[in-house]
């Protein structure tokens, strides 16, 4: 399988998963809310394939991609989401509170960006070669405990990327109503080195986040990556204000797996998407038939 | 001279740091030779100065910190320099730090301590006086500790703090007080009157987390049951001893170290012999430690239970006048007076 291949079916198994999410919501198979990162595929893909074997991710509510771009099990994610014993986490977290080996996520905006750094620096006095990606959002830029993480993961040195994924939106606010100045400057005035990219192109991320995550473990400090994204779906699940021409123009320029798709050969296309269609369909409905969550009986 | 709660909390604290590489002290102002604002970090920077950070003025980007540290194995320890602060980390503790471990169905451990020291009675007015601990009572997945002034059986309140730092695989709330850092740390021989049982809550299997029960030697059954932790203790334990022998009032008095969660066996024990529970507190008294408690010996004990009264802070912030702050701040004399009244009451 070519680079471009995997990366195009790990985009893939990340949009199948949650379309069949949002669809699936509809006809009550899900309970609760969830966060879909339709059309940021790449982001979740070029980031972390680049990590070593002990890296760390901490992300935030919309992080199903995130989680199975670093390895994650779709039925185990899908058994979260439905709140059966075979979860992640066994359904106690649901959508967005989960721990698979060393991925980490929450649902309060803002207070994983200290908790990551001190991750990071528990690794760095630990001296195990591990750094940690932490991923926010445009409107996690809102809260002010990021700033403090921030100053103490350059004054201390933390090996630890900080991925900003811009998708412009926050639930139904237009970033540019609520953020001033600039998000880069704003990582810059900490003496945090941040690159900003304009792209859905996955290996055009991938090559990026590897120089960066490649200069994490070597400088033991911090780097930034603000990725300029987009979002297809809603914030939730019935909550997209914006027009159906917007989304379909985005869809039409800017979607990371159809750029992806461009470069294969359609042979290999239709079996990858097959093999993904299977995948899917496997987990959810193996997911479907597990056991609900049950508190443990008292001893 | 004799030592205080203040130097048993320094020594261990070092103690702590020299036994485990892996605790990492972090705090505002707690490099040598300042030491903390309130020198209970005094001499960590020297004795371990690869273990110990000073930081920013950012409570809760700390908080989170040290919860990121405490997730990959390390076990910090964070001074927060005025308890009024904790306000800073209320998000980090409610919704990050104590879920974590339930929250991801018990695959990590949180072996974190965050102490900071409550209280007024010096005068430092309302940001700087509070005892706010209530605020952080009943969230599950945080245990809140207050150490006793006291030195029996092995345990003081350093060894609670040590025993803590170098055990604990789950986020606790080390809860010091102003006043009690410069009480002296006492043992059986300054204790020669009174007759002290050292229990432990059913759950405490480990027993880690004293809770003491003090009667006056040679008295005759109590009438009045009290509870109170931290530094009301010790102004409960000075109203028992001063009635029993000025006025032959009689009483017992529970201290627990461990103020959330709790069971309280000794304190239910005691108030089912006497019918009569005074609960002593320094925050404010709604919806405070007291209540819960009261709740729970009513619970417990139904019609047993004859008698309640809570004595706590009145509902304002705290005074900076002495003479206003004396009177929203239960006294000595307020316990005295509680006291005479429900030994009558009941007479």
């Amino acid at each position: 399988m070519t680079l471009e291949e995997e990366y195009f079916r790990d985009m893939l198994r990340i949009r199948r998963f949650e379309e069949t999410v949002l669809d699936e919501f509809k006809r009550g198979v899900f309970s609760g809310t969830t966060h879909t990162s339709l059309g940021q595929e790449a982001n979740a893909v070029g980031v972390i394939k680049q990590l070593l074997t002990d890296d760390i991710v901490v992300t935030n509510h919309r992080c199903h991609g995130h989680f199975l771009a670093y390895g994650g099990d779709m039925r185990a994610l899908f058994a979260e989401l439905m709140g059966r014993q075979t979860g992640v986490c066994g359904g106690r977290g649901g959508s967005q509170h989960i721990h698979w080996r060393n991925l980490y996520s929450n649902g309060i905006q803002g207070g994983i960006m200290p908790i990551a750094t001190g991750m990071a620096l528990a690794e760095k006095q630990k001296q195990s070669d591990a750094a940690v990606t932490v991923f926010l959002g445009d409107g996690t830029f809102g809260e002010g405990v990021i700033y403090e993480a921030f100053n103490m993961a350059s004054l201390w040195s933390a090996p630890l990327l900080i991925v900003v994924e811009n998708n412009h939106i926050a639930q139904t606010t237009p970033t540019h109503y609520v953020l001033a100045g600039d998000m880069r400057l704003r990582l810059q005035a900490f003496g945090i080195p941040a690159l900003e990219l304009d792209t859905s192109d996955a290996l055009e991320i991938a090559s990026q986040a590897f120089h960066l995550m490649q200069e994490v473990h070597e400088e033991l400090a911090p780097r930034a990556l603000i990725l300029n994204t987009q979002r297809f779906g809603p914030h939730s699940k019935g909550d997209d204000t914006r027009s159906e021409e917007e989304v379909a123009l985005m869809k039409q320029q800017r979607d990371p797996i159809t750029i992806m798709e461009k470069r294969l050969n359609a042979g290999a296309v239709s079996v990858i998407r097959a093999e993904v269609e299977a995948q899917v369909k496997e987990a959810f409905e193996q997911a479907l038939s597990d056991p609900p969550a049950e508190e443990e009986k008292a001893p | 001279m004799k030592a205080t709660v203040l130097d048993s909390l320094n020594q261990t604290l070092i103690e702590a740091l020299q036994a485990d590489p892996q605790v990492i002290l972090l705090g505002e102002d707690i490099l040598d030779p300042y030491g903390g604002a309130f020198k209970v970090t005094r001499g960590c920077s020297t004795a371990c100065p690869q273990q110990v950070i000073p930081t920013p003025i950012s409570e809760a980007g700390l908080a989170g910190i040290a919860a990121g540290m405490a997730l990959r194995g390390l076990r910090p320890v964070l001074e927060i320099m005025f308890g009024d602060f904790l306000t800073l980390l209320a998000d980090q503790l409610i919704n990050h730090i104590a879920k974590f471990r339930w929250m991801y169905n018990d695959s990590v451990s949180v072996p974190l301590v965050v102490r900071t020291p409550m209280g007024g009675r010096r005068g430092y007015g309302p940001t700087h006086s509070q005892s706010l601990e209530k605020l952080y009572l009943g969230v599950p997945g945080l245990t809140v500790l207050a150490p006793a002034n006291f030195s029996l059986d092995g345990f003081s309140a350093g060894a609670l703090l040590k025993n803590t730092i170098l055990q604990t695989d789950s986020p606790v709330l080390f809860i010091e007080n102003k006043l009690q850092y410069l009480q002296p740390l006492l043992s059986d021989s300054d204790l020669g009157e009174f007759e002290i049982q050292t229990r432990f809550d059913p759950d405490d299997t480990k027993q880690r987390f004293p809770l003491y029960v003090l009667k006056i030697k040679g008295a005759p059954p109590a009438r009045v049951t009290m509870a109170a932790y931290g530094y009301m203790a010790e102004l409960a334990r000075q109203a028992q001893r001063a009635l029993a022998f000025e006025e032959e009032i009689f009483t017992e008095l529970v201290i627990p170290t461990r103020i959330a969660p709790f069971a309280l066996q000794p304190l239910v024990e005691s108030v089912s012999c006497t019918g009569n529970a005074l609960l002593i507190e320094e925050g404010t008294r709604p919806l405070g430690w007291g209540a819960e408690v009261g709740v729970q010996l009513a619970e417990n004990l139904g019609s047993r239970l004859k008698n309640l009264k809570r004595l706590a802070a009145r509902e304002t912030p705290v005074p900076a006048a002495v003479s206003l702050e004396k009177h929203m701040l239960p006294q000595l004399e307020d316990i005295q007076e509680t006291l005479r009244k429900m030994s009558k009451a009941n007479g």
